[in-house]
């Protein structure tokens, strides 16, 4: 395909691997935070490819590894009320709540639909008027806009039967706590490309120069990936530290300013729980008071709270085992916790980063482990 | 999650929904995807042409591609490829 083959081609991927072996004089430590660059870097092998200076960590951006078990139960428990129809991304419905899966709850009978644009929802709503309709709304800065907008259509239609689950996380506050932890590991970031599609890269100064660090805004594809690791090494080696754009072609300094305009009107930043990590302050999109009937919480709140109950009585499953919560923060490689392979795999995944195909633990699990650097050597 | 895909756009279909309490238009788009066509909104990029390439995610077109800077980051490689060969 135009504009997709060409950043596969060998011709780049040699060009900017040239570049990093001239540059590089010393380790580096650089950790992509989209889960989706994580998935790239695995299949098409990058990580191998690069000189034994260069280590990748893998970051929190994958938004099905991230939203908190609690929001699972909250889904399953809505799932499972008569008249009721939860449509939910298909990377969300394998995810372990403390109990039952969205999908556990579609396999016993409850209405559990996959789609692929939030749009779908709201059709779903309109045809269904007899049923409560609610969309599990998850995503970073590049989900939101679409899921704004269904919200918005729901509005303008007036249709009292659709509700939105809202679980959204952003960027830039998780890097500023990733930072702020004396014990992380990063020297360099690559910034999700597509969700700079979104919010543009202007937000991203503040952090560069309060962390002495380099961003550099990276593509999907391998010779994005690897003209993204280049800029950031050499950054890295001239003691830079900059924002720098390496996915031109689709990124502004300024985003997509009606993408901005409709996440504002829709949604507003709130602090929000991480899985795995905790708390991050001014981290999350939550509904705007004034689109406040839309919201599931409230609407469903006797049965919320009910579940929150109930989950809390019940022991995390293999919490204390598993480590996705340091996979996510760069901290351990997913090969280093004792239940990788072993107890838990994508069939029976203890952790949401081994069920979301853009988890780290995934990732490694499908494209093999290989001769792993460790995350706290190097 | 954040995955999204260039597309080309082939038609663009504005359709007017309003009705006596509402007014609302919908912008969207047959997009080719190398062969398999689907329909995409534009609302987020309203400026987008027949022909231009757009990056799909979930449903909506959220960039158009500056074309211009993606020839030149071929031809960053492309030159450098060039050279090696001759």
């Amino acid at each position: 395909m135009k504009f997709v083959d060409e950043f596969q081609d060998s011709a780049g991927v040699d060009h900017y691997l040239n570049i990093i072996r001239e540059t590089i004089s010393k380790p580096w430590r650089i950790m992509e935070i989209c889960g989706g660059q994580t998935h790239s870097i695995r299949k098409y092998g990058i990580d191998q490819l690069l000189p034994k200076e260069i280590q990748l960590l893998h970051g929190p951006g994958c938004p099905v590894c991230v939203t908190p078990q609690e929001v699972i139960d909250q889904a399953v428990a809505i799932a499972q009320q008569e008249n009721v129809i939860v449509c939910s991304y298909g990377d969300m419905l394998r995810v372990p709540g403390s109990g039952l899966s969205l999908l556990d709850c579609k396999a016993r009978g409850a209405e559990v639909r996959v789609i692929y644009s939030p749009v779908e929802a709201v059709k779903i709503a309109q045809a269904e008027s007899d049923k409560q309709v609610v969309f599990f709304a998850i995503g970073f800065e590049t989900t939101a806009p679409g899921n704004a907008a269904a919200i918005k259509m729901a509005r303008d239609k007036n249709l009292e039967n659709f509700s939105a689950l809202v679980c959204q996380v952003t960027v830039p506050a998780a890097i500023d706590l990733l930072m702020s932890q004396p014990d992380n590991l990063i020297d360099g970031f690559l910034a999700a490309g597509h969700v700079c599609t979104v919010m543009g890269y202007h937000q991203y100064h503040r952090l560069a120069n309060s962390y002495h660090i380099p961003i550099v805004i990276t593509g999907f594809e391998p010779v994005d990936l690897l003209a993204g690791i280049a800029a950031c090494v050499e950054q890295l080696e001239s003691g830079r530290y900059e924002v720098d754009n390496a996915y031109k072609r689709f990124v502004s300094e300024a985003g997509n300013k009606a993408a901005q305009e409709l996440l504002a009107e829709v949604f507003t930043i709130q602090d929000q729980n991480w899985r795995g990590i905790g708390g991050i302050e001014k981290s999350g999109l939550g509904l705007n008071p004034k689109y406040a009937e839309f919201d599931a919480k409230s609407r469903f709140a006797t049965v919320l709270d009910q579940a929150l109950e109930k989950s809390r009585s019940i022991p995390l499953n293999n919490a204390e085992a598993c480590q996705s919560g340091l996979v996510l923060q760069g901290k351990i490689k997913p090969n280093e916790c004792p239940l990788f392979a072993k107890k838990c795999n994508p069939e029976n995944p203890c952790g949401a980063t081994m069920v979301s195909s853009e988890g780290a633990c995934a990732a490694y699990y499908h494209y093999g482990v290989g001769a792993e650097k460790v995350a706290s050597s190097a | 999650m954040c995955l999204a895909m260039p597309a080309k756009i082939t038609s663009i279909n504005v359709t007017d929904e309003s009705d006596a309490e509402n007014s609302a238009q919908t912008h969207t788009a047959r997009i080719d995807y190398g062969g398999l066509t689907k329909s995409v909104d534009l609302s987020f990029v309203p400026e987008a042409e027949i022909g231009q390439y757009v990056l799909v995610h979930a449903g909506f077109a959220i960039s158009v591609l500056d074309e211009a800077e993606a020839q030149a980051s071929i031809s960053a490689f492309s030159q450098w490829q060039d050279e090696k060969e001759v």
